[in-house]
């Protein structure tokens, strides 16, 4: 029997499931229809556990475990609704409202960012951290996209999405702890950087932190769907 | 029954949540028979009263006036409703907090004046260095976030505030709505 035909059994939210070995917890879960929140994760991009968003508790374990990383074990009992998760995930959320400037009213993707509607979500009014009110740069040196840093959330999907999928890894991050920035190249401008201008990054971007710039001003949705499809594509060849 | 005592506040914000407290149109004949409207910009009253049920506080603070007036509001008011996203994030007034008091009014009353350049300091409040949410000097009770919240959730919002209903605010608005 090979590794991919191994089953686990295991129980999510008291629901008895099977699995894959190998299989993440989160995959399981949204196989069978249980919702772990995540912003970092995306389909058809390797899973980093950035957010800490998709947080869940294993019973008999003290630490909590990213679901996106965490494979299935063998009798695993996971709980991923709980008072203390739930306690986490708005202190996550508030500490990145907190962090950058994320003035919701006046953003390019007011409306359709998986930042505001997550708060939303999950009860968030009012965020109880000081605000930073740092000041970050914004690029607009591309001719087509522009890179907010305000915005930015570093889930690092622009840069799995550039590494993986497009092949080209223009985006990268500098700096370490709250002083990470997104850069292109080695900090060079976007527009004068390597960029394949494929515009992955954009669509896969959850806040208004890449936008295309015929979008500014105008309802700005994104269609990151196309990746699992692009994988198989390439997959099938 | 005795009415509630609603007040309304207007700090540093563009009074578009008082618009749309306006926009619940006939609606609001209908509260008018739950409320009196003890304090607002919209009516006459110039003195905060010494005692008020409900107050609605639409803006950040960002003068030294608005920050006496929220402490003044606070003494004197049971339920605090801080109304929209400057009240409760700062939002559009705080973003003048990564460039500065200074370099903010050197740009908008000498580099862009084309006469009487000259920073106005008589019969004006002195600017705070920070814009901040209005939570970072008093107790807020009831978060409405929205920019500006809806004529619905306004009414929604209130009539709970009024009646004593529970509300869940995250199913009528959210940050930017």
């Amino acid at each position: 029997m090979s590794v991919d035909t191994d089953v686990k059994t295991l129980v999510i939210d008291e629901q008895e499931v099977s699995a894959r070995s190998g299989q993440t917890i989160l995959e399981v879960a949204r196989e069978n229809d249980i919702n772990i929140p995540t912003l970092c994760h995306l389909e058809g991009l390797s899973d980093i556990g950035a957010c800490r968003l998709c947080l869940v508790e294993i019973k008999g374990s003290n630490k909590l475990l990213p679901a996106c990383v965490a494979t299935v074990q063998e009798g695993m009992e996971v709980s991923t609704d709980t008072e203390r998760l739930r306690k986490h995930r708005r202190t996550v959320l508030e500490l990145l409202f907190a962090e950058r400037n994320h003035v919701c009213s006046v953003c390019v993707s007011n409306g359709r960012c998986e930042l505001q509607s997550m708060a939303q979500e999950q009860g968030i009014t009012h965020i109880r951290f000081p605000y930073r009110h740092a000041a970050y740069s914004v690029d607009a040196s591309h001719e087509r996209f522009t890179a907010d840093h305000n915005r930015c959330i570093l889930c690092l999907r622009c840069v799995r999405a550039c590494a993986e999928v497009e092949g080209a890894h223009v985006w990268d991050v500098m700096g370490r702890g709250i002083d990470c920035l997104l850069i292109t190249d080695l900090h060079e401008e976007w527009g004068r950087s390597t960029c394949t201008r494929c515009g992955k990054c954009v669509q896969v971007c959850p806040t208004g932190a890449l936008f295309d710039k015929s979008k500014i001003g105008s309802d700005h949705p994104k269609y990151p769907d196309f990746l699992p499809f692009l994988n198989l594509m390439r997959e099938a060849q | 029954m005795s009415k509630t005592k609603l007040a309304t506040v207007w700090l540093d914000g563009c009074s578009g949540c008082h618009m749309s407290f306006l926009d619940m149109d006939e609606r609001l004949l209908e509260l008018a028979e739950l409320v009196d409207v003890v304090y607002s910009p919209l009516v006459d009253t110039k003195e905060f009263p010494e005692s008020v049920d409900i107050a609605l506080v639409e803006g950040a603070v960002a003068s030294e006036a608005d920050e006496a007036k929220i402490r003044k509001v606070r003494a004197h008011t049971r339920t605090l409703v801080a109304m929209g996203d400057c009240s409760i994030t700062g939002n559009v007034p705080a973003m003048r907090n990564p460039i500065g008091v200074e370099a903010i009014l050197e740009r908008a009353y000498i580099e862009n004046a084309s006469a009487q350049q000259q920073i106005p300091t008589i019969g004006v409040p002195k600017l705070l260095p920070q814009v901040r949410p209005i939570q970072d000097f008093v107790k807020v009770d009831v978060y409405l976030p929205g920019c500006p919240p809806s004529a619905d959730t306004f009414h929604t919002a209130l009539t709970s505030l009024i009646t004593g209903e529970p509300m869940d605010i995250s199913a009528l608005t959210r940050f930017g709505a």
